[in-house]
């Protein structure tokens, strides 16, 4: 498949701030990436590059074979964008708004059925300044697709959504997946890209120190899966002598690393043999959010490794 | 320049122009606030009459009745009679000042008999300092009846008269004539100029310009609908004040198409100047001073309020650099003096003008920072 966006040794700099220090990656056509990373970390600033608004310090930037900067105009036809701060006209209502985008790209999209699929119909005339801030930014996304884009760029588009209102965009951006179309998404919710995404990159300082689906991430710089027996502290020192498996025992519940799966099966039949009182188990994994915390708080202590492993 | 993309925008202008009515205000009743008042102010000067309280001591004699018939007469002052028997004569200046009196005038008792005995006889005035104008009137109302009695004793016949009145033809010009083309250019600066300032820094600020760039509406048709709804307004506020300037204070103005092309070349002028002065501005508090530092020297020396002619002669000069001078010169000729060769001269100073600004705002614009 063609990469509908691809990124070699991107620098960005304001001033003596440097807000992308040299990124590389690709997006493929009809794909989902997510783009991660805390406050500041630079997501907004490379968005912006890609779209055309902002110019590259240094670095090659391709979005549908074009280079945003010099062919804007071209681009921006073809890819829609919902920035982070989206704001728009305070009088005019979503209808209106969507039927002046239709007029200026020259599309035939039903501003009607464009609100229904951001569920924002129920607001359909009413004025942008007397919308809440979730249903601006329903707007957004819906004037995001009224040109029919090949890509779509959301920055945060579900920051600030009740849970209801994150599903119905959730959905939008599956169905813009299932058209082949793709999506370039910034979020600060992990499980909206897990859910999502099918590759993510996380962004820190301006580098990106992790890339791939979320769960090569989480298999590359999550911790194991365990295995946590809630009982008695001798049960750790019971299984740490009859598995040879480590064995974290702390707040009377005992955490067991699982190498393979079928050490599940192994600790339940030690603790079966063992005649200790255990009340519950249950074994866990480590999500994207979990990586994101540990990659992101070890990069700030200093202690840059490439490995997982305590 | 696609005529759908300024049709689309207009309509995004004028709806967001409609529903606000701080707007709205501005441009339809401000400049009816504006007629009113500088009407009020300079056109009903000759037309109210100075209240005088009379003391009459010679109250039963036909000669001082017939004294303040003549002074009713003039026209120039209402006489009201005070009864004599509750005001005391003594008291009678303080009396004027209690009940908020301007003007008070004494016959003393003996008028009649001395007036048939040509004896002087001396009349008193009570005026007020604060209120001169009233004093002036009244004191000339009385001097000229008191002329003319004195004319009648010494049965001498009047020399200088004053032929039957004459109406003020449309050869001269009263100031509220000269008030309305002012004001139409006032309106025609203001309104675009504050508004354009104003909105181009607020849609920089919150990036509408930046959601606009991503769109293939151009620079030019951005400014382009925002000129054509300035037009609009312009005719609809000339219309509002020449009608309100006409009923009111009967101006005398000709209605001709050749106030069309002001009304058109005017706001896309300081449309254009508008967005000149936000897009040069880094911050909007600069933009507001540099839109102040265009807008009140042409707001106030280019004919809005007074005629030029009328300036010192060492003002008149920088009248002329203004733009707006020549939008209201223009339309002075057009509308009261039919001088069609000194109207087309203003309208090419304005066209010219326009078309650099407008060339210029548009290289100056920027969508976004960078
Ligand atoms: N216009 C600007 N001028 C100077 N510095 C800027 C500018 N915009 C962003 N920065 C800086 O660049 C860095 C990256 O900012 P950016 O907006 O890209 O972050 P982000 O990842 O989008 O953050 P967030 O999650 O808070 O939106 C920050 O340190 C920010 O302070
Ligand atoms: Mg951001």
């Amino acid at each position: 498949m063609a990469d509908a966006i691809s990124v070699r040794g991107l620098v960005k700099q304001y001033g003596p701030v440097t807000a992308v220090a040299g990124i590389d990656f690709s997006v493929a056509e009809g794909t989902v990436f997510s783009f991660l990373g805390p406050n500041g970390a630079g997501k907004t600033t490379t968005t912006e590059i890609l779209e055309g608004l902002r110019r590259a310090s240094s670095g090659e930037v391709r979005v549908l074979g074009l280079d945003p900067w010099t062919d804007g105009r071209e681009l921006h036809r073809r890819i829609g964008v919902i920035p982070q701060d989206f704001r728009f006209f305070d009088k005019i209502t979503p209808k209106e708004s969507i039927e002046y985008y239709r007029a200026l790209f020259h599309t035939q999209v039903d501003p009607t059925a464009l609100l229904a699929q951001v569920e924002l119909s129920d607001k359909a005339n009413a004025r942008y300044d007397t919308l809440s801030g979730g249903q601006k930014q329903k707007l957004g996304l819906a004037l995001a697709l009224t040109n029919v884009p090949e890509i779509c760029f959301l920055d945060e588009p579900t920051t600030g959504l009740d849970p209801h209102a994150r599903r119905a965009i959730w959905e939008v951006i599956r169905r813009l997946k299932r058209e082949g179309r793709t999506v370039f998404l910034t979020t600060h919710y992990l499980e909206e890209a897990e859910l999502l995404a099918d590759r993510v990159a996380i962004i820190h300082h301006g580098q990106i120190i992790a890339s791939g689906t979320p769960q090569e991430i989480i298999r590359a710089h999550g911790r194991p899966a365990r295995m946590r027996v809630d009982g008695p502290p001798s049960i750790a020192e019971y299984l740490r002598s009859h598995l040879g498996l480590p064995v974290d025992a702390s707040d009377g519940r005992v955490e067991v690393d699982l190498a393979r799966k079928e050490d599940a099966l192994r600790v339940l039949e030690a603790l079966q043999a063992s005649g200790l009182p255990w009340s519950s188990f249950a074994t866990e994994q480590d999500t994207l959010e979990d990586v994101f915390v540990r990659l992101v708080g070890r990069m700030d202590d200093g202690a840059i490794k490439s490995e997982a492993a305590p | 320049m696609n005529p759908r993309h300024v049709a689309a925008d207009f309509r995004v202008v004028a709806r967001s122009y409609l529903r606000n009515s701080a707007a709205l205000f501005f441009s339809l009743f401000f400049p009816i606030i504006l007629i009113l008042l500088f009407g009020a102010i300079f056109s009903n000067a000759g037309s109210t009459t100075v209240s005088v309280e009379v003391l009459n001591e010679d109250h039963n004699s036909p000669a001082s009745q017939a004294f303040l018939a003549a002074l009713s007469n003039t026209s120039i002052v209402s006489v009201h009679l005070v009864n004599v028997s509750t005001v005391d004569p003594a008291g009678f200046a303080a009396w004027l000042g209690q009940n908020g009196y301007a003007v008070g005038l004494v016959v003393p008792l003996g008028f009649q008999a001395n007036y048939t005995n040509h004896t002087p006889v001396n009349l008193t005035l009570y005026t007020n300092p604060e209120n001169p104008s009233a004093a002036g009137a009244a004191e000339g109302a009385v001097q000229g009846v008191a002329n003319a009695f004195n004319l009648r004793a010494a049965n001498g016949s009047a020399i200088v008269g004053l032929g039957p009145g004459a109406t003020v033809g449309s050869q001269i010009y009263t100031y509220i004539d000269f008030l309305i083309p002012g004001l139409i250019g006032f309106t025609i600066l203001t309104s675009p100029m504050f508004s354009m300032v104003d909105i181009t820094n607020s849609y920089r600020k919150d990036g509408i310009f930046r959601e606009l760039s991503l769109t293939p509406l151009t620079r030019a048709e951005w400014l382009t609908s925002r000129v054509i709804w300035y037009v609009l307004l312009s005719f609809v506020t000339a219309g509002i004040m020449i009608v309100t300037g006409v009923a009111l204070y009967g101006a005398h103005v000709l209605l001709t198409a050749g106030l069309i092309p002001y009304l058109v070349v005017g706001p896309f002028l300081f449309v254009s100047l508008g967005m000149l002065a936000g897009s040069i501005a880094k911050t909007p508090e600069s933009a507001a001073i540099i839109g102040n530092i265009i807008t009140f020297p042409m707001m106030f020396l280019s004919g809005t309020f007074f005629p030029v002619s009328s300036f010192p002669t060492w003002l008149q000069p920088v009248a002329e650099v203004l733009p707006l001078y020549y939008v209201i010169d223009g339309m002075n000729q057009v509308m009261l003096f039919s001088n069609a060769s000194r109207a087309a001269f203003d309208l090419a100073v304005v066209l010219v003008i326009a078309v650099a600004i407008f060339l210029l705002a548009i290289r100056f614009f920027r969508w976004r920072d960078e």
